[in-house]
């Protein structure tokens, strides 16, 4: 909350804002006060409505009639309603206004009450392990709208995630498939920095095509050149510290398993040079301390329970 | 003999030109509104993505298609009421040419994706340099023509059209005080919740003082004599004139309520956006009682339901902003379409209405001609009002609907709705206001055509200068 004792840089800003503001009001006021009383509009001999004598381009005149006095009401009406506004809300420079009720009191207010009513029904879940909470059909759907709220943006909303976002239904897990891992990734984050840019290290383009031809060839593709790829072979010893010597990946750094045919960054032969040559940098980031223990607790129950149902 | 005749030339080029631009603008518009129902109409083409696209849009019905109307009227309306020729010819001439430079330049430049990114003043400093240097000809051209009037008096609307030249002036250079670091690039001086006050001080008052206060001098001219009334009351103007342009400056904040801007100055912005309601509808009023006894040309004119129409969609949509301005209203409409139907019911129905109306008295006066087709006209006015209709509820339904998804919460406090559920929800009425926007294009078509149609083979006027009336 803003400290309303000091504002501005210097007292000058707070009288300048409070002085213009009445000043203005005060001079809407005198405006509509001073030609507010107006006479009804002159008529001549013959009763019809006189104009003001002025004449432009031939024929445009003026009448003089009076402000109509539900518009002149409607005009007071608003000046008032600034005056009590003013009195009782900040406007007025370092003043507060009566009800000190800013911005911040209000976000705090509502925020208190939505923690005193929802927090509970979320920390009742809190000790139940994942495994047994999945079997709580509330509580998964619970999970399941956090989700639709903080996850689908990268995941989609089918959980199914895409190019650069790994996909929560197919049982393929970069960092593992137990509940307090999944947990884990989703309180604290993962930064998979590992995968840095190999051109060089690989001797150039020539060495990068030689290991991505190798690394088709892990998923038994077809369509691979086996000479290329038994060059590639040596070279993926460099690759074997993080994605193992069988090319089936390590959970503990993230690294993914390249046998699968799932390819987070896309299978393309001209994507998999891609991913060796300038390499990738996938971010998760940490959600516990914006949503608290309770919901990621959920959360990773939802996601948890999306690899024991398989997607249609 | 070029003081005895009114410089029509500069009319007629911009008149024309507000045709030209106002097909051009509602184009863009209308093919943008497909987007956002039919994304894959971007082709994955950047340059006319959305993003680039709107601004486009945007600037192309504001500057080209107002812009040129506002030259247009302004001209014609500060001569005969002055009774006097231009202050100079060659500066009005350099006011067309720079204008027509700078649409140009903003049709180039925006689709490449070179911007500000500040709404409404998109365009790079290049571009805005060019801007100062023809608006300070403009403020020169029309305040030298009534400082050599011949009337011992200055026309209400010229104190309109005389209050937004000034203010625009003083908005487009301030708001866009910035650090060039390249031909096409330039960082604005101002930074954080202060960058963005500054922008909203220019953005609502692009609104006040080019939509309104000038399209209201238009009004001030076209409405008595299309009427053949005398205005309302000389005493209404002078009220609602003064407040209006002394308490729109203010409004500013309420474009970001509930945001990192300070408490005072929101709300201060709020009850200033408040007070405003009863200056805009003074306008209204003095427009609308011009017509008193005289109210059976509704039915027989259409050039006068033109004007009176735009008249009644300027005093809802300076309903519904002041309503729109109070924090717990803007807390659901603020981000949705309800904001964007707001605007249109003032972009399409105020300014677009009131500038086909007064078009449609202006030019075959320029031409010396009859009108074409009156039934064109009349044509004209019911597509573009059951067009304005179909934009206006669509956002409200939408808009509305939007805000309501977004604060839905469930038993338990979380979200009812993922954002993506609300765009499905909102395609249907993003169809409908696609509709309702080739509808209002269709019509400014067919007053292109009758305007073809009105003009084809004239031959230019010049317009002798009558002596004016003597005060009795």
């Amino acid at each position: 909350m803003p400290d309303y004792s000091n504002l501005f840089v210097s007292e000058f800003w707070n009288w300048y804002i409070i002085v213009i503001t009445v000043l203005s009001i005060a001079a809407c006021f005198a405006l509509i006060i001073w030609l507010g009383k107006s006479p009804p509009a002159k008529q001549d001999e013959h009763g019809n409505t006189e104009t003001m004598g002025h004449t432009w381009d031939g024929d445009l005149q003026e009448y003089n009639n009076p402000l109509p006095k539900w518009w002149l009401n409607m005009f007071y009406i608003t000046l008032y309603f600034a005056i009590v506004y003013l009195a009782l809300y900040p406007g007025l420079g370092n003043f507060q206004g009566l009800l000190k009720q800013d911005q911040y009191v209000q976000y705090n207010i509502e925020m208190n009450n939505a923690e005193s009513t929802y927090g509970p029904m979320f920390e009742e879940h809190k000790n139940t392990p994942v495994e047994e909470l999945v079997k709580n059909q509330k509580a998964v759907k619970m999970g399941e709208r956090l989700f639709m709220t903080y996850c689908t943006v990268c995941h989609g909303s089918d959980a199914k995630g895409s190019t650069g976002f790994p996909n929560l239904r197919d049982n393929d897990w970069l960092y593992g498939s137990d509940p307090k891992t999944i947990e884990e990734v989703i309180s604290k984050g993962k930064n998979s920095a590992g995968m840095v840019a190999w051109k060089d290290t690989l001797g150039g383009d020539d060495g990068v095509k030689a290991v991505a031809e190798y690394v088709l060839s892990l998923s038994n593709r077809k369509d691979v050149n086996a000479e290329l790829a038994a060059q590639g072979k040596e070279k993926f010893a460099i690759c074997s510290g993080c994605h193992g010597v069988d090319g089936k990946g390590m959970a503990a750094l993230g690294a993914p398993n390249l046998t699968d045919e799932i390819w987070l960054y896309g299978g393309k032969r001209e994507t998999v040079i891609e991913s060796i040559a300038k390499g990738r940098a996938g971010v998760m980031p940490a959600h516990g301390e914006f949503l608290g223990d309770a919901k990621v607790h959920l959360l990773a129950a939802y996601v948890f329970s999306l690899s024991q149902t398989p997607a249609k | 003999m070029a003081e005895a005749t009114y410089n029509y030339k500069v009319v007629r080029q911009f008149a024309i030109m507000t045709i030209v631009w106002g097909i051009v603008g509602m184009a863009v518009g209308v093919y943008v509104a497909a987007e956002l129902a039919w994304p894959w109409l971007n082709f994955d083409l950047p340059w006319i993505t959305f993003g680039r696209l709107r601004p486009l849009h945007t600037n192309a019905v504001i500057f080209a298609f107002g812009g040129s109307a506002l030259f247009a009227t302004s001209y014609y309306v500060v001569q005969r009421t002055c009774h006097t020729r231009l202050f100079s010819d060659g500066l009005a001439a350099f006011t067309f040419w720079g204008w027509q430079v700078v649409i140009v330049l903003a049709a180039i430049t925006l689709p490449l994706g070179i911007t500000e990114s500040r709404e409404y003043a998109e365009l790079e400093w290049p571009v805005d340099v060019l801007i100062t240097f023809v608006w300070v000809a403009y403020a020169v051209v029309f305040f030298g023509t009534i400082v050599k009037r011949k009337t011992p008096h200055i026309y209400v609307a010229n104190w309109f059209y005389g209050a937004f030249i000034l203010t625009i002036a003083m908005l487009h250079i301030f708001n866009n005080l910035a650090i060039p670091v390249s031909l096409t690039k330039s960082y604005s001086v101002y930074a954080g919740a202060q960058d963005a006050m500054v922008q909203w001080w220019y953005g609502h008052n692009a609104v006040g003082f080019f939509l309104t206060a000038g399209f209201l001098g238009m009004m001030y001219y076209f409405v008595p004599k299309q009427a053949g009334r005398p205005v309302y009351s000389y005493r209404l103007s002078i009220v609602h004139f003064w407040a209006l342009i002394f308490t729109y400056i203010w409004a500013g904040p309420h474009h970001l309520h509930y945001t990192a801007l300070p408490d005072w100055a929101q709300s201060l912005g709020m009850v200033m956006s408040l007070i405003l309601l009863a200056p805009s509808w003074g306008g209204m009023i003095n427009g609308i009682m011009t017509l008193s006894g005289a109210w059976e040309k509704l039915r027989t004119d259409p050039i006068m339901r033109f004007l009176i129409v735009s008249l009644s969609f300027y005093g809802m949509s300076t309903f519904e902003g002041p309503m729109m301005a109070i924090k717990s209203v803007n807390a659901l409409s603020h981000y949705t379409d309800w904001t964007v139907g707001h605007v249109h019911s003032g972009a399409l129905g105020w300014v677009g209405l009131v500038t086909m109306g007064s078009m449609y008295y202006l030019i075959p006066r320029l031409f010396n001609r009859e009108l074409y087709s009156l039934a064109l006209v009349e044509w004209h006015f019911w597509i573009a009002t059951v067009g304005i209709i179909f934009y206006i509820t669509s956002m409200w339904v939408s808009g509305i609907m939007q805000g309501l998804m977004w604060r839905a919460v469930n038993e338990d406090g979380t979200l009812t709705y993922s954002f993506i559920e609300s765009v499905q929800a909102m395609h249907p009425f993003y169809a409908m206001r696609f509709l309702g926007g080739l509808l209002f294009l269709t019509g400014m078509c067919i007053m292109a055509f009758n305007i073809f149609m009105t003009i084809k083979g004239a031959k230019t006027v010049e317009a002798a200068i009558p002596e004016p009336a003597h005060a009795h």
